[in-house]
């Protein structure tokens, strides 16, 4: 190493490729001697104790000598046990949860499913088309409502926004991640129903209740999205004296393109499975609705809600309606993260890539 | 970055020196994208004489252009502003009637409102405490796990795995604790009041079928863990590296290391991480909705028996289907608490989670 100091970044990059990696730390008990060594310097070589002081300025015990040594080395692998079982905790509920939607899924998955509406069935048979389309429709009116105004949002935010308003659209944008998914629907229950009379129940309605709750992930995935957009394209187009409208809408905007589909594909993920509000706004029916704006509109998670709440006599065919649905529901929601990941990769290293390099 | 905004703040400026060199940019609809100097004259070639007329209208046309821009953008902030006041003067002009209603309007035949919200937000607040106390320590343990234990490699996997959680739509973990998770517990309850009944939380007679609100509060720590464990990995991961690296160089224990130099940085992290979970908590509606079997206007601390208190989001949900007139009214009342409630805990984490940044 030379006489001169390195620059702190490199500095700890260079002492962490001479520390053993966290895989090889002293705490392996496979690796005894080295082990001993360890805690027999830390014991005997008299630490001062104010080296071994916590951030918070509070001396730490166990590296002044008084603690001993199996204690230690008990604490150490206690805590690594504990961390492994806090994921299993969490790691086997989801894999039993998965392993039991698809074993009990299984049983309905079948052509009848996805072409059948329930209309007239009474027992076994039929299937969830009219919810599969509900679904598909209530998400396309969301999307409608909530991508123009989450991205001008999110323009707004990045390239332009400043002062008392951006600050407090940041702000609302965090209060609307935090709105609970029923109080959407209330919300949107409370606006029509002041407009066209009590007991409203459409599609567009739940589309509305969705949008207050898809913008926000909209924003703030598109924002970070929009920031990853290298400044130097921006002074570039600048430099060369075009507009700032043009700038955004040829420069960023195609940039930064994949990055935003990632971000309302996050957004329909985050929406598609909501039941709450639409149990309340867009209701449930047992045939096809096409009409967004009149009457009942059956969607997957309120077909799930309601095979299991208006049970027939044969209450294991409305159990396996049920379970299938939920399959699909999951297949969707989990293809839809894994695309919008995809999506976003497909952007960000690149962008990362021109980052570094300037 | 502000020095950059700044200088793109010179908007109409920029756009009027585009204007006078009016026939470099010769067609305006060219795509820019990625090479922004796509639209420059060949520097071969003599410099075109700028047309002053043709400079004028399109000098004009951009900058009306960029005005509209500036406030189309500019109105989606404001149009975020109304649609949350939007939200709070509907729930406040439609639940307002419900205050003053008597037992034969309100659900439940309650006798007035706050008899009716009372439990319900006694029910929501116990089942989110039992939810964040379990989830609590397994999303610490897994955060942990992922960027101080695992190897490299597993990182991602193990990330991706958790943030699996937040993905399945909360009508499924209803499905799922309501069909496969009750039973199993209903045979685990007995034997928790057989030998933990001196506690008062366990005492009384156990639910047959599971449906209790620790189930609930189980199935709703699923869904807080993703939501914790994904704060608490990004402050464990901001924790100076130095500070590791000079804990181990004294000789510290991976453990050692973790209390040392990463757990006092990642202290208010952890707990605005927690809050959001609460936050998530208290909205969630269907999982509590299917799993629970609720019992009116009860208030207990007991956690497996048949009679449980519900929560105000899973009433609303039961209820709303089949209320009408001041019913309704009463429902969005208690949906406006919930946003209260839910906004309250929201905003504490916000604050923690900025102090945190700001130190």
């Amino acid at each position: 190493m030379s006489t001169q100091a390195p620059a702190p970044d490199q500095m700890s990059l260079s002492t962490s490729a001479l520390l053993p990696t966290p895989a090889a730390a002293p705490d392996q008990t496979s690796a005894p001697a080295f082990a001993f060594a360890q805690v027999a310097m830390s014991a005997s070589s008299h630490v001062p104790a104010h080296a071994a002081a916590s951030p918070g300025g509070r001396v730490f015990p166990a590296l002044t000598g008084a603690r001993p040594a199996w204690r230690r080395r008990f604490a150490n692998r206690f805590a690594a046990i504990v961390a492994a079982a806090g994921c299993l905790a969490a790691l086997i509920p989801l894999g039993f949860l998965l392993a039991a939607v698809v074993s009990r899924g299984a049983a309905r998955f079948d052509l009848a499913f996805i072409t059948q509406t329930m209309r007239g069935v009474i027992g076994a048979g039929g299937g969830a088309l009219h919810a599969i389309v509900g679904t598909v429709f209530i998400t396309a009116a969301t999307i409608c409502f909530s991508v123009p105004l989450g991205l001008a949002a999110a323009i707004y935010l990045v390239e332009y926004g400043r002062g008392k308003l951006a600050r407090t659209v940041t702000f609302l944008v965090d209060v609307m991640t935090g709105i609970p998914s029923i109080v959407a629907g209330l919300f949107a229950y409370a606006l029509l129903s002041l407009l066209l009379g009590p007991g409203v129940r459409s599609g567009l309605a739940g589309a509305l209740a969705l949008s207050l709750l898809m913008t926000p992930v909209v924003i703030r995935a598109s924002e970070e999205m929009l920031r990853l957009v290298p400044d130097d394209l921006r002074e570039a187009a600048c430099a060369l004296g075009v507009g700032k409208h043009r700038v955004i809408t040829q420069v960023i905007l195609p940039t930064a393109l994949s990055g935003l589909v990632s971000a309302v594909m996050l957004g329909v993920a985050r929406i598609v499975g909501e039941t709450a509000p639409l149990l309340l706004v867009a209701g449930f029916t047992d045939s096809m609705n096409l009409n967004l704006a009149d009457g009942r509109m059956a969607t997957l998670p309120v077909y799930i809600y309601s095979q299991w709440q208006n049970k027939g006599l044969d209450a294991a065919a409305y159990d396996n309606r049920a379970w299938t649905a939920a399959l699909l529901l999951i297949g969707f929601v989990l293809i839809l993260n894994l695309l919008a990941r995809l999506a976003g990769r497909l952007f960000a290293p690149g962008a990362k890539r021109h980052a570094r390099a300037s | 970055m502000s020095l950059t905004t700044d200088r793109l703040e010179m908007g109409p400026v920029a756009g009027s020196a585009s204007a006078h060199s009016g026939t470099a940019l010769a067609d305006p609809s060219a795509p820019l994208s990625g090479v922004p100097y796509a639209g420059l004259p060949d520097p071969g070639l003599p410099a075109p004489r700028p047309r002053i007329g043709l400079a004028t209208r399109r000098s004009r046309r951009d900058r009306l252009a960029e005005l509209a821009a500036q406030k189309t953008a500019a109105g989606a902030g404001w149009a975020i502003v109304v649609i949350l006041a939007g939200v709070l003067v509907f729930l406040l002009v439609q639940g307002w009637p419900a205050l003053a209603a008597g037992a034969d309007d309100l659900p439940a035949h309650a006798s007035d409102f706050w008899t009716l919200a009372g439990p319900l937000a006694f029910g929501s607040l116990w089942a989110s405490a039992l939810a964040l106390s379990l989830a609590a320590p397994i999303a610490i343990a897994v955060a942990l796990a992922i960027t101080q234990y695992a190897p490299r490699r597993l990182r991602t996997a193990l990330g991706g795995a958790i943030d699996l959680l937040a993905a399945v739509p909360s009508v499924v973990y209803g499905l799922w604790g309501l069909m496969t998770v009750a039973p199993l517990l209903a045979r685990v309850y007995p034997w928790l009041t057989a030998h933990l009944g001196w506690l008062p939380f366990f005492a009384g007679q156990p639910s047959a079928s599971g449906r209790t609100i620790l189930t609930a509060a189980i199935i709703l720590a699923l869904m807080v863990v993703p939501i914790m464990a994904a704060v608490c990995r990004e402050v464990f991961v901001r924790a100076p590296a130095s500070s590791a690296e000079a804990a181990y160089a004294l000789g510290a224990t991976r453990w050692e290391t973790i209390r040392l130099a990463v757990l006092p940085f990642a202290r208010s992290g952890i707990i605005s991480g927690a809050m959001l979970g609460l936050g998530r908590a208290l909205g969630e509606t269907m999982a509590v909705a299917m799993v629970l079997s609720p019992t009116p206007f009860l208030v207990t601390f007991h956690l497996v028996e048949s009679s449980n208190p519900n929560t105000v989001a899973a009433f609303i949900a039961q209820t709303f289907p089949e209320a009408h007139g001041l019913e309704t009214s009463a429902l969005i009342a208690l949906g406006l608490i919930l946003f209260a409630l839910t906004f309250a805990v929201n905003a504490a984490a916000r604050r923690v989670a900025a102090r945190a940044a700001g130190k």
